[in-house]
Formats: structure tokens, C-alpha cells, sequence
């Protein structure tokens, strides 16, 4: 950055809250701290933050964080202790330490996480923003699919994709994400359909550039924050599908310690030795929680208008 | 018609209406408003978002739940409304005191039907029978210039023209005998014809029943004509008081401004004149 | 919907199916079109994907005369969109082929699971509107008192929480610990072979029987799985309710309806409520979708042999004839559900109506 309009010290503040942004650069960070400071003041909101920073930081250390290998268990010492010093979360009914698992979990969780979203979040979008920039019948065509896709029992689909697939964790997210791209459309469409009206996709048009650099260069990136707030919004009901999944036994497979098939393996024994199931369950439900709360102030931060 | 004050149905004396803002204090969209009315009809003009309505639905109590309403007096007939209880205030509201909403597309049920609305209103002040209540609300869509009311009885809002839905409104009003009138913008959806019909019974209402009227409108024509005495209001302030007639003797500049930008017959204008607004008006 | 957009859970899935339609014929042509495309989807899952849908449907261990007679039985010589138009012609006459598991008739079989999970989902939805719009309306019209923090914290739990290990930790604590309800199944083992089923919804046979020790133990049986669901969907239903209540309290006919002098109860319940009942409809629509596509999981915990149950039992064994045909008895009713909640807006709202 120019010497010219870097603020001195401690004027930092000033400068990103200036009326008067000097640059387009300022101005977009000027924005992006008023959102943060919305959002900062939202103590829930941070707590979701501070749970999902803590699920990345337990996913990267993991090796270092778990005391037990989360594979291998004492099955003739160590099977089926209720919760202990030694063990917190107690063992399974290999004999394997549950925290240790669930530490490990946390890279399935992510894995599966990133990986819908990277997948469902680009297809709506392209759906989405050529739907609403070409307009008559292709639009008309592609919204009726994305219509008709909502109108479907997700995770049922999800389900027997699954089943054609085979099972697996790659497949399941394939399934997921297959299932959950609609609703990006739908938010992209919505909003390509403001911007198209404005004068700078005017200018543009004017100065000969084809439709897909329009889509892809100018409607696009305006597109992808509401279309990140609403991807966060689902990453609770990605995660629980993809539990669900494992649950039923058609996500990860065992020995992978996947919290949904953890459950799954507790559930044989739940009557008597609960901690087995019992301790995925609230991995599962802290996690979701961090990322609705996550969602919610994101929402409430980018989109003031939105229902409080 | 300016009997004594023994006689004001209606007293205010310095209301004020506040509302929360962005800063986390209070501002003020009425600002110290003071009036008696007695059975006379009175006007209330002012340009937009001078604080008409905002005056109107405080002596109601319809004010916003967010907002504050404060003042020295304020009594309608001897009640004092300030500390009487919601449960008193409610039995006023529609029976003796009635207030015809300013718009009437969003101010009627969607999905009720206008006779439904206007019977409901009869229901919650008088002991009636269904036959009675129905008889009674066509009687009053007639009085209000609809000429097939059973038909328009049964219709549903959206069904209706803006003008006809703004006449439901004020039979859903009139239903129950209201001795004070707060009409807000009564006539703005209505062809001048049938707004001077609506006029005429307002005038009928007032003069042989003793009804006592708040006229709000921004025509300052209409008003000077129809009322006894007008009230013109400047952010949300009280800035002048005139007699019907006495247009010309105005002498707060606003409303001089107002008076100027009324065309007359034979009178060529060039340039137009345009109003003027100083902020120390506001003060 | 706008609202529902905005707040989660109607965003989930928004029943704008058949909104556009506003003629009979564009309406029957949304219908159709959205019947074949879940016919397209389930052929694509059930015989494109796999890479020998023969070994999908009859598993690998299967003799080599019986996959030919099942290859050319599937027509898999014929090009795909004669296979498809057969398949649509098959599933248009109710026929999903044979289970490999139970080798009955798939039809049959979903028709004897059927009644369970319709039961389930049924009283589930029933808890969750009854309890859940008075709760909504109550938050909406005390904000910031009890039932708003109530329904706050409600909707939260009920997104973040996987109903199956909710279900299981139910079990452990009101069966196992408490002995307040009912184990897993219908029905205890005793009661149920001496019940003759006529409609196939446990309370009413065991009550038509006049069975009433049955009738109570298949009660304390239903109790657990319903108020699971129940709550998931008081979740949901409140949570709309309230956000669709605030907005039709911030009308201006509510207003007009004061100043009629109308009481507080009134204008909530006649005016607001009734105004606020057109997108709700949907919502309770959505919600009872959801239930019964969450049988899945729900089934499973409580061995609770309906359609979900169904469904797993034939996932875990690679059954794709049984899988396919309740996706698409499931995805079947979403659409007549989707149809349903149309239907119902049309009629409540006035506005609809041209006359
Ligand atoms: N709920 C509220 N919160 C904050 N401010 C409000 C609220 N309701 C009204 N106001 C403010 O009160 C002021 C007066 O409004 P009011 O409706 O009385 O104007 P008016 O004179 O009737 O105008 P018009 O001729 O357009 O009807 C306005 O500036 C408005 O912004
Ligand atoms: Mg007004």
C-alpha cells in the first residue's frame, strides 16, 4: 500500500470507518469491519467461532491432542470402561479410548464439511447466476429442475445414492452434496436478478464482454456472500447428514472414527455401557450448535434487513 | 360553535410522542401539540411527516409500543385518558372515539370480508343480534355513497377499488356512533364527487348529531373549506392556529408559504412559487 | 416466503412447486413434470450408477442363470430410454420389482410398513402444530418474555442435534432407567400375535378389539418415537409461527382492528393468526414431510417396523428394488403433500380467488 493513504497509527480505526473511502479497497474493508463489529457484539454468535476454531485446531493437533491411538485398543484390559481419569469419555467395546476417536472424528467432520461445501456452494452458483442473467427459457428450465429437486425427500435421495454408489465417506458426500446444491440457486438467481438491472452490467455489456464473462467475472463474486452466509446456515444439517449416513452405515467405515458410526457401534450397547454412544451424540450437537450460531450472526452481520 | 371550554369533548395540552433511534436516544415526532375541540370539526394540516397521524393515533392510544407517549392534559369528555387503563381505553376506542385509518389498502384484513370487518367492530361495543349487525352495516355502507352494499358486504379487500375500500373503512368507523371522528386523509382515494357526498355526512354527522371531528388532510384548500378551525402543523410542532375563512390572515411564514402555492383563477404564475423551509421553524 | 427464506428451516425446503401455476393446466403440467423427474432420478440411481445393476439388485452371490434371467427380465439389452419408458410404465402400476430380502413384492411390503410410520410422523406433526403455533404466537406477541427464549433455545437444540442419537439417549433414560415407556417395537411380543390388524395403525386395532391392556402397551410403545418427533417438529413449527406472527403484527390492519376497539386476544387470534395461517400451512406441510423422512433414523433406533425401517433393512443388504421403490412411495408423498399445502393456501387466502 502507498504511503499516501496509509493512516498513522491508531488511526486505523478512523480510517476504516472513514464516510469518505479513498479506495475501493478501503471502502471493502471498511465494510468488512463494520460487519465484524456487528457481529463481535453478537456474544453467541463468537462463542459458534470460537467452537469451530477450537474443532480446527483439535482437527489439525489431532496426533498431538488424542493420549490413546484411536485404532487400536486393549481388547482383554481396556473394553468398555465407563468414563475415568484415564479415559474421559470411557472405551469402546474394542477397548478403545472414545476421546481419542472423537479428537480424531473431528478431521471427518471437517473433511466432510469443506468438501459439500466446495462441491454444492460453485453449482449452485453457476445455476444460479446463469438462470438469472440469460432470463426466459433457459432460466425458466433450470429453476423448474431446481424446483423440482427441493421438492424431493433429501436425505432419502441422499440415501440411495448412496446405496448405487456404495458406501463410504467420499460417496456420501458426493450424495449430500448433490442434494443440497438447490437452495444456493435459488439465493444466486435472486441476487443476479438485482444486479442485472444495475448500470456497471450496462457499461460492461456495452464494452462487448461475452455473457460468460459477465456471469463468471462480475455477477459471480457479488454473489458468493450470501450464498457463503447460507452455506454456513447448512453446515449444521450437512453435518447431521452426514452423520445419519454413517449412522445407518453407509458413510465412513469402521475402524474410521466417524461420530456417526460411533454412535452406531454404542447403540448395541447403550442400555448398559452409555458413553459409548452417548459422547459422539454431543460432539455431533456442539459442533452443529457452533455452526448454527456461526450462521445466524453471519447472517444477522451481512444482512441487517434479515428477521431477528 | 367555540362554546366554552366546559363543553371541549376533546382537551389536549402539550402531547408528545417519542420514538427510539439509531443513536440509542429518543426523537421526537411530535412535539408539544395543544387543542380543545368541541362538537366542531377541526383540521389538521401539514405536509408529510409533520406528525399528523402520529398526534391522531396518540389520543387513541394506538401509538407504536416502542414509542412514548407523554403530556399535560389529555382528556376526552371528562375521561382522562393519560392514566385510564388499557381496558378502559379499549372500550372508548371504535365505540366513542374512532379513527379512520390513513391507507386503506393495508388497513383492511386481507382475508376477512368487509362486512365481517365492519360488523366486528359493531360486535365489540354493542349487544346485537347477527340480523341486526348486518342490517345495520349495509345501512352504514349506504350512508357512505356504496350503492349495491350487499354485494360489497361479502367481498374481500382486494376485490374493492381504493376509493371504495377507504368508504368501508369509515362505515367500519361509523358503525358504532362514535361521538369524536379522527378521519386521517378520509378522502385521498376518492374522486371529488364522492368525496364531496363523503363530506356532506361527515358535515351531517357534525352538525346534527354532535360529533366531534379531526380532519387530517394536506389539502389546505379542502380543509379552509370544510372545518371551523385548522391547525397547521410543522415538524411536528402546532405553528399556527386559524379560523375557517381566515386564510389570509395567516401569519407563521409556512403557512403563508402553503397559502401562496394555492392556485387561483385568472392568475398567471411564472415561475411557479416554491415553499420554504427554515430550520428555525423547527425549533 | 420470503420470511421463511430468510429464517432457516424454511429455507430449507420452500413448497414453491407449484406457486407459478395458475391455471389447472400448468398446475397438472408441474405435477407431471415433477413426478418425472423423480422417476428420472431414481432410474439414473437404479440403473445408470451402478455398473451392473443386475448384481445390485439381486446381490453377487446369485447363481449365473438367475442374474441372465433377471438381465433380460430388467430388459437391459433394450437402449436406456426404452428401459426408462418400461420402468415408468412398471412404477405408474405400483410395480418396484421383487425384494431380495423378503422376496415379497416391494409394493406389498411398503404397503404393510406403511401404516406404522404414517402413525408415527402423523401424531408427531400433531404435538408439533398443537403445541408449537400457540407457543410461536405467544413468543411473537411477548417478545424477549419465556416462550420467545423457549422457542429460541427449542429451535437451536432441534438444528443442531442428530435425532437418532436423541432418540437413543430417550431410550436409555425413560425406558431403561426410568421404565416410564415402552421399549423398541410396536408392541410387546405377548400382545402381538394375538392382534388381528385391520387398519394397520396399532391404537385403533388394539381399541376396535377392544383390547385396552394392548391398547395401553402399544401406547407406551408409541409415546417415546412421537414425542421425539414432536418436538423436532414444535421445533420448526414454532419457530416459523412466531417469525410469520411478528410480521403480520407489524400491519397495519392490526392497527385498524385496535381502533376498532377490538380486545388484544381477538386481534391475535382472529386477525393476526388467521393471516399468519397461509404461510404456516406450508410450513406444517414441510414439517410432517420432514418426519416422515426422518423415519429413517427414527425407525431405526426404536425398531419401529415401518417404511424407514424398510428402507435401512434393504440399504444395509443392497437391496436397490426395495430401496428405489420407497424413495419413490417417499418422494411420491412429498409431492402430494407439496400439492396438499397448495391446495390449503389457495383456500385460506382470498386473495387467490378471482372471481
Ligand atoms: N414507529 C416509529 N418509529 C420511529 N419513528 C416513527 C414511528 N412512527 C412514526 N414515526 C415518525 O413520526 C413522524 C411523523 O409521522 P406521521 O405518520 O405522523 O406523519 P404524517 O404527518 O401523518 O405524514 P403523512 O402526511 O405522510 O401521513 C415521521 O417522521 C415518522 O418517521
Ligand atoms: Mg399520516
Amino acid at each position: 500500500m502507498s504511503a499516501v493513504n496509509a493512516p498513522s497509527p491508531g488511526g486505523w480505526r478512523e480510517w476504516l470507518m472513514s464516510d469518505r473511502p479513498q479506495s475501493r479497497r478501503q471502502a471493502a474493508l471498511g465494510r468488512a469491519y463494520g460487519g465484524w463489529r456487528t457481529f463481535s457484539r453478537n456474544r453467541l454468535a463468537m462463542l459458534g467461532l470460537a467452537i469451530v476454531i477450537a474443532l480446527l485446531l483439535v482437527a489439525l493437533f489431532a496426533n498431538q491432542l488424542a493420549p490413546y491411538s484411536p485404532y487400536i485398543g486393549d481388547l482383554r484390559t481396556t473394553r468398555l470402561l465407563p468414563p475415568s481419569a484415564a479415559h474421559w469419555f470411557g472405551t469402546d467395546d474394542q477397548g478403545r479410548d472414545i476421546l481419542s476417536r472423537i479428537i480424531h472424528g473431528s478431521r471427518i467432520t471437517l473433511f466432510v464439511v469443506v468438501l459439500v461445501a466446495i462441491l454444492a456452494a460453485p453449482i449452485g452458483l453457476v445455476v444460479g447466476t446463469v438462470a438469472g442473467y440469460s432470463g426466459g427459457l433457459i432460466d425458466a428450465a433450470l429453476m423448474r429442475i431446481t424446483d423440482i429437486f427441493l421438492a424431493f425427500p433429501r436425505l432419502i435421495l441422499a440415501l440411495a445414492f448412496v446405496a448405487a454408489l456404495g458406501p463410504g465417506i467420499e460417496n456420501a458426500v458426493i450424495a449430500i452434496a448433490i442434494t443440497s446444491w438447490p437452495p444456493y440457486a435459488r439465493i444466486a438467481r435472486a441476487e443476479t436478478l438485482t444486479i442485472r438491472q444495475a448500470d456497471y452490467i450496462a457499461a460492461v455489456q456495452l464494452m462487448g464482454a461475452s455473457p460468460w464473462r459477465i456471469v463468471l467475472r462480475h455477477i459471480m463474486p457479488l454473489c458468493v456472500s450470501s450464498v457463503i452466509v447460507r452455506v454456513t446456515l447448512d453446515m449444521a444439517g450437512i453435518i447431521l447428514t452426514a452423520a445419519g449416513l454413517g449412522f445407518l452405515g453407509l458413510g465412513a467405515q469402521p475402524p474410521t472414527p466417524e461420530w456417526g458410526a460411533m454412535i452406531a457401534n454404542g447403540r448395541l450397547y447403550v442400555l448398559d455401557q452409555w458413553w459409548v454412544a452417548a459422547a459422539p451424540g454431543a460432539a455431533i450437537f456442539l459442533v452443529s450448535l457452533a455452526f448454527n450460531l456461526l450462521g445466524d450472526g453471519l447472517r444477522d452481520a451481512l444482512d441487517p434487513k434479515g428477521v431477528k | 360553535m367555540n362554546g366554552p371550554s366546559v363543553a371541549d369533548m376533546l382537551v389536549v395540552d402539550d402531547l408528545r410522542v417519542a420514538f427510539p433511534n439509531r443513536e440509542g436516544g429518543m426523537t421526537e415526532a411530535v412535539r408539544g401539540v395543544s387543542f380543545r375541540l368541541g362538537r366542531e370539526r377541526l383540521g389538521i394540516v401539514g405536509e408529510s411527516g409533520s406528525g399528523k397521524s402520529q398526534t391522531g393515533r396518540a389520543i387513541l392510544g394506538l401509538t407504536a409500543p416502542e414509542g412514548r407517549v407523554t403530556a399535560n392534559r389529555m382528556e376526552f369528555d371528562g375521561i382522562d385518558l393519560l392514566h385510564s387503563s388499557a381496558r378502559q381505553r379499549r372500550a372508548l376506542r371504535g365505540g366513542r372515539i374512532a379513527m379512520v385509518l390513513q391507507d386503506p389498502k393495508f388497513s383492511l384484513n386481507p382475508v376477512m370480508s368487509i362486512g365481517d370487518q365492519i360488523v366486528e367492530t359493531l360486535d365489540a361495543h354493542a349487544r346485537v343480534s347477527r340480523r341486526e349487525a348486518r342490517d345495520r352495516a349495509l345501512e352504514t355502507l349506504r350512508q357512505v355513497q356504496i350503492d349495491n352494499p350487499e354485494r360489497v358486504f361479502d367481498l374481500y379487500p382486494h376485490e374493492v377499488s381504493g376509493g371504495m375500500g377507504q368508504r368501508a373503512m369509515i362505515a367500519m368507523m361509523l358503525i358504532a356512533d362514535p361521538d369524536l371522528l379522527i378521519a386521517d386523509e378520509p378522502t385521498s382515494a376518492l374522486d371529488v364527487t364522492v368525496q364531496l357526498q363523503l363530506l356532506a355526512i361527515l358535515d351531517r354527522l357534525v352538525t346534527d348529531r354532535g360529533m366531534g371531528l379531526v380532519f387530517i388532510s394536506h389539502d389546505l384548500r379542502l380543509v379552509s373549506t370544510f372545518c371551523d378551525r385548522i391547525l397547521v402543523m410543522y415538524a411536528g410542532k402546532v405553528v399556527e392556529e386559524l379560523s375557517a375563512g381566515g386564510l389570509q390572515d395567516a401569519q407563521h411564514p409556512y403557512t403563508r408559504g402553503l397559502v401562496n402555492c394555492l392556485p387561483r383563477l385568472g392568475e398567471h404564475r411564472h415561475p411557479l412559487p416554491t415553499l420554504d423551509r427554515r430550520p428555525e421553524w423547527a425549533l | 416466503m420470503t420470511i421463511a427464506e430468510q429464517t432457516r428451516g424454511g429455507g430449507r425446503r420452500s413448497a414453491r412447486l407449484l406457486r407459478g401455476a395458475d391455471t389447472v393446466g400448468r398446475f397438472l403440467l408441474v405435477i407431471f413434470l415433477t413426478y418425472l423427474g423423480l422417476l428420472a432420478v431414481t432410474f439414473f440411481i437404479g440403473r445408470v450408477i451402478p455398473i451392473d445393476p443386475v448384481l445390485a439388485v439381486v446381490g453377487d452371490r446369485a447363481p449365473e442363470h438367475v442374474i441372465q434371467r433377471v438381465r433380460e427380465e430388467m430388459g437391459l439389452n433394450k437402449p436406456l430410454w426404452e428401459q426408462f419408458f418400461i420402468y415408468c410404465r412398471k412404477v405408474l402400476q405400483g410395480d418396484f420389482g421383487t425384494s431380495v430380502l423378503t422376496s415379497n413384492p416391494v409394493m406389498q411390503d411398503i404397503r404393510r410398513a406403511f401404516p406404522a410410520t404414517i402413525e408415527l410422523a402423523t401424531l408427531g406433526t400433531i404435538m408439533g402444530a398443537g403445541l408449537g403455533v400457540p407457543l410461536g404466537v405467544w413468543a411473537a406477541v411477548r417478545r424477549g418474555g419465556v416462550a420467545d427464549q423457549l422457542v429460541r433455545v427449542m429451535g437451536l437444540i432441534g438444528y443442531s442435534v442428530p435425532i437418532f442419537w436423541l432418540g437413543l439417549m430417550g431410550l436409555l433414560v425413560f425406558y431403561a432407567r426410568l421404565g416410564w415407556v415402552g421399549g423398541p417395537g410396536r408392541i410387546d411380543v405377548a400382545y402381538e400375535y394375538s392382534l388381528t390388524p385391520v387398519t394397520g395403525f396399532m391404537l385403533l386395532d388394539t381399541a376396535i378389539a377392544g383390547e385396552w391392556e394392548a391398547f395401553g402397551n402399544a401406547f407406551s410403545h408409541l409415546i417415546l418415537p412421537a414425542s421425539l418427533l414432536g418436538y423436532f417438529s414444535l421445533a420448526y413449527i414454532s419457530r416459523m409461527t412466531r417469525s410469520f406472527m411478528l410480521n403480520e403484527l407489524n400491519q397495519e390492519y392490526v392497527i385498524a382492528a385496535r381502533a376498532k376497539g377490538l380486545t388484544e386476544t381477538r386481534i391475535i387470534w382472529r386477525h393476526a393468526l388467521r393471516n399468519a395461517m397461509v404461510p404456516l400451512v406450508t410450513v406444517i406441510a414441510l414439517s410432517y414431510a420432514g418426519l416422515l423422512e426422518g423415519s429413517v433414523l427414527t425407525e431405526t433406533v426404536f425398531a419401529w417396523p415401518g417404511l424407514g425401517l424398510y428402507i435401512t433393512n434393504s440399504l444395509q443388504n443392497a437391496d436397490m428394488n426395495a430401496v428405489l421403490g420407497g424413495t419413490i412411495v417417499v418422494g411420491s408423498i412429498f409431492i402430494g403433500l407439496n400439492l396438499l399445502s397448495d391446495i390449503l393456501y389457495r383456500l385460506l387466502d382470498p386473495r387467490t380467488k378471482t372471481r
